[in-house]
């Protein structure tokens, strides 16, 4: 085991970092569904962090389904069964849900005023907390821990898992390398999938101008559709891995992540993918590393400072392009 | 003037002097009714000056429940005991109003260059701050627990603790004659008074121009409006009156209550009620406060009652009984998202829209 990181600034500091990371790859997860439903529709999806919530509460379903109560299943073939089902279960189920909502609420206000579709995600995001609140009580659930405790307090005795970094002072175990395991292949291939495959580059001509989209013989109503599928399973997946990493889940988290993930998408720029992964990472480091040195208390006031002050300086976030008014 | 006009444009001085004369009536219930009535007409304030914001001026806020609780910490600091200052009720609400109008402009200027989506994440970023520094500015503002008890003194210079705009609650009908109207009639008058206002600024030059910025901020500029001057006068009224009706709340509940009470949902709410009735439209807003608030603070409470009563849960299977889906309360998100839902779908400019044409929602 390697020694505490009390006496070590240094070490600390690096662990902190390493903790802020991985948190931000979470929010960056949940950052790109925002950020791909604003390219494309221009609508501020406020729905999609308790989309996300109530991919939480689905993927706890699947797990009391699996059988997998509690973490003695941590690491077995029964509690990775478990994971992976619900990294199918989670991410279809928000993907198809996120589509219903787009046929019924906002596919008729394709046209309206801006202000309309936002007020109904808005409506979409009260229903859904009303379904979450149903769901599972208005206490606070918890998840089980398949996958072994996590680093939190760089202070605090070494809890067993085993260290993946072993040697180096810092420490990783198998939970924080499971984020990586399936954020950064789900960002590549969401890269990938926008830049090299016919719908991807259907869903870049209908960002840039529907109308001309259209005209060109591209089904935009389908490629809203995908996107809102895309969103959605984005969703899914960071449900699973969220759920997973922290344990506990309830029906108002989805305001909260939603609002990390708004934030981060706007920080990089809303509608960029890079953008949207830079936003999320910033706002993990600056939720550890403010919530360390500065106190937890007011770290959420300071992503919210920095999101100002962002704002304030580029108008159009940090990787975000200027855009011209149409007149 | 079409039917619509008429109903719209009379029915608001009649209902005003039907309320004044509410707590009048010698009957207990009827006083009961009346306190309930107070913090509608406190929130109803809220909301007009969102619609300053967002119904003339068209710029979407989603943090007006930071003013409110400027307004309301600001009356809490300056009269509760456990400050020096101590000072009376009109000296302290007007403080809270100026501090809420200049805190509007403050966080306003810098954002200027913004529109649509990035100007409401903004505004949402700022409240969200707001009630983050109240929650943990505990040697201020008491943290989670709110400042109390606010109980400020009428008048400067008279400290007679009959004479507080409100006192502890004391409901036999003796004592509720002097106590309760007096803050009732206030609140109401204040209303009244902030209506009336409105319906000229609406028809000035300034009201005028805030209605051709929502509508084209670019032609509005091409024909000499100052866009940036025109948003933070905007802003500046509106954060006043969303102020003025924070240090009342704050009075009424004699308590600023917890940072919950001024946080997102608050916003949202008051959004909800803006919209619901009628963005831009004053009696609309009026009307949508009374649905919404009124549904959420009167009817909500009462129908729990009747639903928890023995006879109706013996109507539902054993395992159903108690539930969360047993409570008229647990429905209130799903009715509220419903409700923007259908509205936005099926009258997306509420339900007495403005009489002008409208950009932002059709």
């Amino acid at each position: 085991m390697t020694p505490l990181f009390a006496a070590d600034p240094a070490a600390a500091f690096g662990q902190f970092v390493l903790i802020g990371l991985v948190s931000g790859l979470l929010y960056a997860l949940i950052a790109l569904g925002y950020t791909m439903v604003y390219g494309i529709v221009e609508l501020i999806n406020f729905a999609h962090g308790d989309l996300f919530m109530l991919g939480c509460f689905l993927s706890l379903e699947v797990c009391l389904l699996v059988g997998a109560r509690t973490q003695s299943e941590a690491g077995t073939p029964a509690g990775l069964a478990a994971v992976a089902l619900m990294l199918v279960a989670a991410p279809l189920f928000c993907a198809a849900l996120n589509v219903a909502v787009d046929r019924a609420v906002y596919k008729p206000l394709r046209t309206a005023p801006k202000l309309a579709p936002l007020v109904s995600a808005i409506g979409v995001s009260f229903v859904f907390m009303g379904v979450g609140l149903f769901w599972k009580g208005a206490t606070d659930v918890t998840f089980p821990d398949l996958l072994g405790p996590r680093v939190t307090d760089p202070a605090a005795a070494p809890p067993e898992p085993a260290n993946l970094l072993d040697g180096t002072g810092l420490r990783f175990t198998f939970k924080d390398l499971m984020v990586v395991l399936v954020t950064l292949p789900t960002m590549a291939a969401l890269t990938l999938f926008v830049r090299y495959t016919t719908l991807g580059k259907a869903m870049r001509a209908t960002a840039q101008n529907p109308t001309a989209a259209q005209l060109m013989g591209i089904n935009v109503d389908r490629v809203i559709a995908a996107t809102f599928a895309l969103g959605g399973a984005l969703a899914g997946v960071g449900s699973v891995v969220y759920s997973l990493y922290f344990n506990t889940v309830n029906y108002q988290m989805g305001f909260q992540n939603g609002v990390y993930a708004f934030t981060a998408a706007v920080l990089g720029g809303i509608g960029n993918i890079p953008g949207a992964v830079l936003g999320g990472i910033m706002i993990g480091l600056v939720k550890t590393l403010g919530g360390a040195y500065i106190g937890s208390e007011w770290s959420e006031a300071l992503i919210f400072a920095i999101l100002v002050v962002v704002l304030i300086f580029r108008p159009n976030g940090l990787l975000g392009a200027r855009t011209r008014e149409k007149v | 003037m079409s039917p619509r006009a008429v109903l719209s444009a009379a029915w608001l001085p009649v209902l005003f002097l039907a309320l004044a004369a509410l707590p009048f009536v010698p009957d207990k219930q009827v006083g009961l009714y009346a306190q309930q009535l107070t913090p509608i007409f406190i929130l109803a304030l809220l909301a007009l000056g969102l619609n300053v914001v967002v119904g003339y001026t068209g710029l979407l806020h989603l943090g007006i429940a930071a003013f409110f609780g400027i307004g309301a910490y600001t009356v809490g600091i300056l009269t509760v005991q456990t400050f020096p200052f101590q000072l009376a009720f009109p000296v302290a609400v007007l403080v809270g109003v100026l501090a809420s109008a200049a805190l509007g402009v403050a966080t306003t200027a810098p954002t200027l260059r913004l529109r649509g989506d990035y100007l409401a994440l903004v505004t949402m970023g700022f409240g969200l701050i707001i009630v983050f520094v109240i929650r943990n500015l505990d040697a201020i503002t008491e943290g989670t627990r709110g400042l109390n008890p606010v109980t400020p003194k009428l008048l400067p210079g008279v400290d007679d603790p009959d004479l507080r705009p409100i006192r502890p609650a004391n409901l036999g009908w003796g004592r509720y004659w002097y106590d309760y109207p007096y803050f009732y009639l206030l609140c109401l008058g204040l209303l009244a008074l902030t209506n009336v206002l409105l319906r000229n600024l609406e028809r000035s030059r300034l009201g005028r121009a805030w209605v051709a910025l929502r509508e084209d901020e670019l032609a509005a500029s091409c024909m000499g409006l100052n866009p940036a001057r025109l948003k933070l006068t905007a802003i500046a009224l509106g954060a006043a009156i969303a102020g003025l009706a924070g240090g009342l709340y704050a009075v009424a509940q004699q308590t600023t209550g917890g940072p919950e009470a001024y946080d997102f949902n608050r916003s949202m709410i008051t959004l909800c009620c803006v919209i619901l009735g009628g963005l831009g439209n004053r009696p609309g807003v009026l009307l949508g406060v009374f649905l919404l608030v009124g549904y959420d603070m009167v009817l909500t409470p009462v129908l729990d009652t009747y639903v928890q009563k023995r006879e109706f849960q013996e109507l539902f299977p054993a395992w159903m009984q108690g539930k969360q889906y047993l409570k008229v309360s647990g429905w209130r998100l799903f009715i509220f998202g419903a409700a923007l839902i259908v509205m936005m779908r099926f009258r997306p400019s509420g339900l007495l829209p403005a009489a002008r044409t409208k950009h932002e929602l059709g």
